[in-house]
Parts: C-alpha cells; structure tokens; sequence
C-alpha cells in the first residue's frame, strides 16, 4: 500500500449546502481522476440537452386540453444548425406562422404567453405547463385577457416581440429554455416586455431565471412573473427601470395569495 | 515582400469613412470599401462577423486585407471614424481624451510598422504605460489584427497594469482571481459555503464576486452584506461586488448598502450601451456613488467592468464594424473611469459569436493584448456554453497562455462549473495548476493573509485544513 495521492477537503459536510463543485479534493493541486470523469459525463448530458429535439405537437395537445387556444409557429431558423449559428433569424417569424398569428382575431389582449424552445427543449418539456398552470390563478385574479398561447420552435427570446405586435397584446412573456449547464440541463427563463415590437431592446425586459426543481419554484415564479406584469401595466415600463421588489410580499419564502400590499 | 504592385492605394482623401482601399496581390487586385470594411476583412475568421456580413469571403481577401492595413498610417485613425462622431459617445470619448503627445513616438508609423515597434526592444514597460493614452482602440484593434497569438502573447506581458481598492492588482509575477461562488436561488448558506472553498483555495484576491439570480433590492442588499460581513469578519484584504445593473448598485449604496465595487456590462457603441441600459453619464454616477464611501484602503479604483466579443452586434448596435474592434471600443468606455477590474467574457456569448475553441482562444488573447495596451488591468473569464464547439482542453491551452502572457486576473468558480449561469469557466483548482505551472503569486496583502491564516504555506501551495481553521469553526 502506497500513501494517498489525493487530499480530501476537511469540509465536505459544507457541499450539502449546494449544487455547486464544491470540497472536490485534490491530486497534489490538480483535480482527483473521479471528479475529471464526472464533470466530462455532465458536460456530454449538456451537449446531448442542446440538442433534443422540441415536441411542439405534444405541448400544443396539452394547452388545448387545458383550453389556452394554443397556436403553433416557427421562427426563421428552419433546423438547430442554423439557429445555433444564425441568432437573427430566431428571432423572426417565418411566414406561415406570421400568416396564422395575423389571421387571429384581434382582441388587443393583455397578456401575449409565448412558449419557445430556445437552447433546451429539455426545460420546456419540464417547466412550462407547471409555470403555466400556476400563473392563470393569477391571470384569473387579476381578470387579464390572455392572448391565445404561442408555441415557438427554434426561437429566441425577441421572437416575442413579433408575437406580440401581431397579436396587438399589451405585453408578452416568453418561456424560453435557457443554455444548459452541467447542473442544470433543464432551466426555463421568462421574459417580460411591455408594447412588444421588433427593435425593443434587452434592457427594456424583466427577466426570471434558473425556475427548475433545486432553482426558482413555479408557484414563486408565476407569483414573481404576476407582480411583475401588474407593475409594468402600472407604471407603464419594463425593463432596468423596473425593479423586482416583490419580496417584500413574501411570507416565509412563500408566494401571497395577493399582488396588493 | 512587399513591391510597389503591392502598396495600398487610397482614394477620395478626405471623405471620412469612404475612401476605398485597393491592393494588388499579383494579377487581382483587392479592394476595400472603407475603414471599417477594410478591419473586418482583416480579422482572423470568427462567426460573428460572418453572422453580420461583414467577414472575409476567402482566406486571400483576408490576408490582402491584412498587408493592405499593415501599410495604412496609424494616425489614420485620428481623422477617419469607424462610428460616426455626431451619432456616438464613444467615438467622441475616443478622439476628444486622444492625448496627441502621448502618441508622438508612434505617430510616424504604420500599423505593420507598430506591430515590429511593439515587438522591439524599444518597446518598454515604461514606454508602452506612456504610450496608453495616445492610443485610439481602434489601433489597438487594427495591429492585433496582423498579430499572430505569439506576437498577443510577448507584447502584452510587457504591459504593467496596477490597481488598488484593498488589494494591489497587477504587480509582475502575480495572478489574481475572481471568487465567483453563484447559486441558483441566491441561499445566502449556499453562496457562503462557495465563498469558503474558494478561499481555502486561495482563491479570491481580485474580488468576491457573486452574479445574483434575484434583481430583488432586499434580495442583493442581504447579498452584499453576507459577503461584505466575511470580509470584515475574518479581515481579508480584498474586495466584494454583487454583479447587478449600475442604476441597481446606485439604488443600493443610496439604502446604505455595503458595495465596495460598481459593476456594469459595457460595450463599444453608444448604441449597445443603450441596449444595456447605460451612458458615460450614468457610469460617472456609479464611480462617483462608491468612491464617496471610501472603502478601499490602499486605492480608490471602484469599477468593474465586464465585455465581450459580440456583445453590439447582438444588440443590433454595431454599425457594420468588426467586433474585435468594438470590444477594443469597450476598453475605451471602461478605462475612462479608472477600474479595479475588467474583464472579456469571452467565450460566454456562444457560437454564433465565437464558433469554437480556436476562436475563443484566439479571441481571448486579442482581447487580453489590446485591453493591456489601452492601460486597462485586463482579465479574462476563460469560459464556453454548451453550445460552443469546445471543453476544457481548450480552456486549459486558453488559461495558460494568457496566464504566461501576464493576464491579470482569472475566474475562480467552484469546479469550473457556473451553476447559476450555466456556463464553464476556470476553477480554483485551474488557478492553483496554473501557479504552479508558472510560479504566479496573488496580490501580496491577500497572500500575507492567506499565509497568516495558515492556508498556505510559504510556497503558496494550499495546506491541509484541520478542524481547528478559524474559517471552518466560523462557518460552523
């Protein structure tokens, strides 16, 4: 028996405390060969997230079971290889699905809900009917007419704003699966944006990141995303001169039951 | 070798940003529309210029272009404007600060003939730090343009860039890094436990820097008050920073908020910090907010800047410019208000960008090579998404090179792994390899303390912890 090669960190009981690589140990002060193998394993699952393909048929039967009048469109990018490389083309309409939002009836809704694949379909599949069905008690409360709900494939976040000029809404909030990382194959952003039209800029957004199991809650996001849309409507901005201070209404961690103070 | 058949030809002198420029390469002859055109054709091959129309079509036009640039005076840039100066704050902050006596001992020469300048002898520590301020990024950005990343390398390492908040930053022979300890829900005993690792480590000199998830007030105030009462608690000399928009940090030092650095995402056109949400006015206000605290003790540099490749053209902000020269333009912004810290993300805004780990590597060294020469302490968060053609091996060939080109400071992030941004970048391990490998030290008070709390030992090496460390019976 030899001496061991590897230092093991006297505070390992700490790693509980989070997902991130911590107390790892260390091969002189290189990395141990278990931990190089496992990182190289979630960085294969995270390449592999990339690249599953979106099941927009499935969601669409699901919104219609749920009565959200869903409409299927496409963005300019026709497969993953070109949305990866072509991020402006994401973000335009094709134009049959241009031609299916406009044929809509217009009700200048108050809310536009996109659905959009963006870089992890994974995370769509998981987080979005969750997220949904725990935001329409909110919409319900606050009597906000809701534009028919848009599934998007091979989008990106601005493709939102096409959405939602064509459907005349107020505002729109895109669910969209955010870059996989090692830990988080799975993670669904949203983005808020009031008076929605090609050229509005990142800084004029709210966003809500990390909502998966072990990040942001769906009950805390959809009640994150409600106060959000109530103060936009009522200050009549999105964006850096928005800030989220909808913590203030939290008991225990936990979403209110009401948006009002 | 360069003839008369090969000598660029300018034409309509005097029309600002039109004149075409022609060169002769044999029996075809290249031309270039303008500046800019004549910049972006230069560039080595990257997606994003391809992504904006504006590349190379074939690998000879790129290198036509480079010989053609190679021959253009340097003091081009002083009366020829890539962004017009009427529509742009950063051309004006670029050519009004130009400080025409700091560029007198290069004013004679071309962009090839700065390139042998800056590889020569004459090319001092002291004569480059002198030079900064006669330099227009956009120089910077056309001689990287025909450097090869040897040529990044050596004349970057002799640049010497020094801060100071807590720490000293830049020193030779020294590495610092950023302690990076994210969490995807913001638990402050999460982001704690992070911060722990990462000192024991050794890491955390350049700054504790944490990337919230929440945008929430009261959310970043118990943030920057967990990270701030670590430092004061154990007395580490270094500094911390919540990496929240500008305006947010202002709103927070106005509640008495404890910030010792302001962060801000800057870019190289008015029009792309707009996209930010952010002017030179606004960015004044945030240095001016966090000097008037006074919470450094050995210097008053309260910035942190962070760029990137890209960053314009995704804000549909690029005025058909490259953007290796527009990140150059960034530097520009960021040196104005004297930061402790600047960084390129550079493999953080994805393939479309920067398609794979060649671009990435050699993005990262021109940016390391241009930001140094524009007298900015130049950091390099050495990182890929998941979507990029590109591992770890490419990180660690990146890491190593910019670490022996004298990079100033690193990411640390526990296990290379962002679980908050979902990216890779470096972690504490690679900065404890790359030491080692090069014999780089940490900011010296920060490696005093690291020694005194028994961390490290006097070669810099971490030691075995017992029960009895100060920091773990804290955290207990």
């Amino acid at each position: 028996m030899g001496k061991p090669t590897v230092t093991p960190d006297a505070w390992a009981h700490l790693a509980a405390a989070t997902p991130a690589r911590i107390a790892l140990g260390r091969a002189g002060d290189s990395l141990p060969t278990a931990e190089v193998l496992r990182f190289a394993l979630a960085h294969a699952r995270a390449r592999d997230a990339v690249h599953t393909p979106f099941d927009a048929t499935g969601l669409v039967e699901q919104l219609t079971v749920l009565d959200l009048a869903p409409v299927a469109v496409h963005s300019a990018a026709p497969d993953r290889a070109t949305y990866l490389n072509r991020p402006d083309l994401g973000r335009l309409l094709d134009p049959a699905g241009r031609q299916a939002l406009t044929a809509l009836p217009t009700t200048r809704p108050d809310l536009a809900i996109v659905i959009a694949d963006g870089l992890s379909a994974t995370a769509v599949h998981r987080q979005a009917l969750p997220l949904l069905a725990a935001f329409l008690p909110w919409v319900r409360r606050e009597g906000w007419r809701l534009a028919p709900v848009v599934v998007a494939s091979q989008a990106r976040v601005a493709l939102g704003d096409a959405v939602g000029q064509a459907l005349g809404a107020h505002a729109v909030a895109v669910l969209i699966g955010e870059r996989p990382g090692l830990s988080a194959p799975d993670s669904l952003g949203v983005y808020l944006t009031l008076n929605p039209a090609p050229g509005r800029l990142d800084a004029e957004r709210n966003c809500l990141s990390n909502i998966r199991d072990g990040g942001l809650s769906h009950d805390l996001a959809a009640f994150k995303l409600a106060w959000l849309l109530r103060e936009a409507r009522r200050r009549q901005v999105t964006g850096v001169a928005l800030k989220d201070e909808s913590d203030r209404l939290l008991a225990d961690g936990r979403a209110p039951m009401l948006l009002a103070d | 070798m360069i003839g008369p058949a090969m000598m660029p030809v300018r034409g309509d002198v005097g029309l600002v940003g039109r004149a075409p420029y022609r060169i002769a390469l044999g029996a075809r002859t290249w031309t270039f529309a303008d500046l800019k055109d004549l910049m972006a054709k230069a560039t080595p091959p990257r997606s994003g210029d391809r992504l904006a129309g504006i590349a190379a079509q074939s690998a000879e036009e790129n290198v036509a272009a480079k010989m053609c640039l190679a021959d253009l005076p340097l003091k081009t840039f002083l009366t020829e404007a890539l962004v017009p100066y009427e529509q742009d704050e950063v051309t004006r902050l670029i050519l009004d600060r130009h400080d025409a006596a700091a560029f007198a001992p290069v004013s004679h020469l071309t962009v090839g003939g700065f390139r042998d300048y800056l590889l020569s002898d004459q090319a001092t520590t002291d004569a480059l730090a002198a030079l900064a301020p006669g330099l227009t990024p956009e120089m910077a950005a056309a001689v990287s343009k025909i450097m090869r990343n040897q040529d990044l390398i050596l004349a970057a390492r002799k640049c010497r860039v020094v801060t100071r908040f807590r720490n000293t930053i830049g020193l030779p022979g020294t590495l610092a890094v950023r302690l990076q300890p994210n969490h995807p829900a913001d638990d402050p005993a999460g982001v704690a436990a992070s911060i722990l690792d990462g000192l024991l480590y050794g890491c955390g000199d350049a700054v504790i820097g944490l990337n919230p998830v929440s945008d929430s007030l009261s959310t970043l105030a118990d943030l920057a008050r967990l990270i701030d009462g670590v430092i004061q608690r154990f007395a580490i000399p270094t500094q911390a920073c919540i990496l929240t928009h500008v305006t947010t940090s202002i709103e927070l030092m106005s509640r008495g908020v404890p910030l010792d650095l302001v962060f801000q995402s800057v870019a190289g056109t008015q029009a792309a910090n707009q996209g930010f949400g952010v002017n030179l006015a606004l960015l004044r206000e945030g240095m001016e907010a966090a000097q008037a605290l006074k919470r450094g003790t050995v210097g008053d540099n309260v910035l942190y800047f962070e760029t990137g490749q890209g960053s314009a053209l995704s804000a549909g902000a690029h005025h058909g410019v490259d953007q290796q020269t527009l990140e150059a333009r960034a530097y520009a912004v960021a040196r104005e208000f004297r930061p402790l810290l600047v960084n390129t993300v550079v493999g953080f805004i994805g393939p479309e960008y920067l398609y794979d780990g060649k671009q990435i590597i050699r993005a990262g060294l021109e940016d390391h090579f241009c930001g140094k020469l524009l007298g900015l302490p130049l950091g390099c968060d050495v990182c890929y998404t998941n979507h990029a053609e590109a591992d770890q091996d490419d990180m660690d060939t990146l890491l190593t090179l910019l670490a022996t080109a004298g990079v100033s400071y690193v990411m640390g992030v526990p296990g290379a792994d962002d679980i908050m941004l979902n990216y890779q970048s470096t972690s504490f391990h690679d900065a404890l390899y790359v030491r080692r490998l090069l014999g780089l030290k940490r900011a010296p008070e920060f490696e005093a303390w690291l020694t005194a709390m028994g961390i490290t030992g006097a070669d810099g090496r971490p030691l075995p912890q017992p029960p009895s460390q100060p920091l773990l019976r804290g955290w207990r």
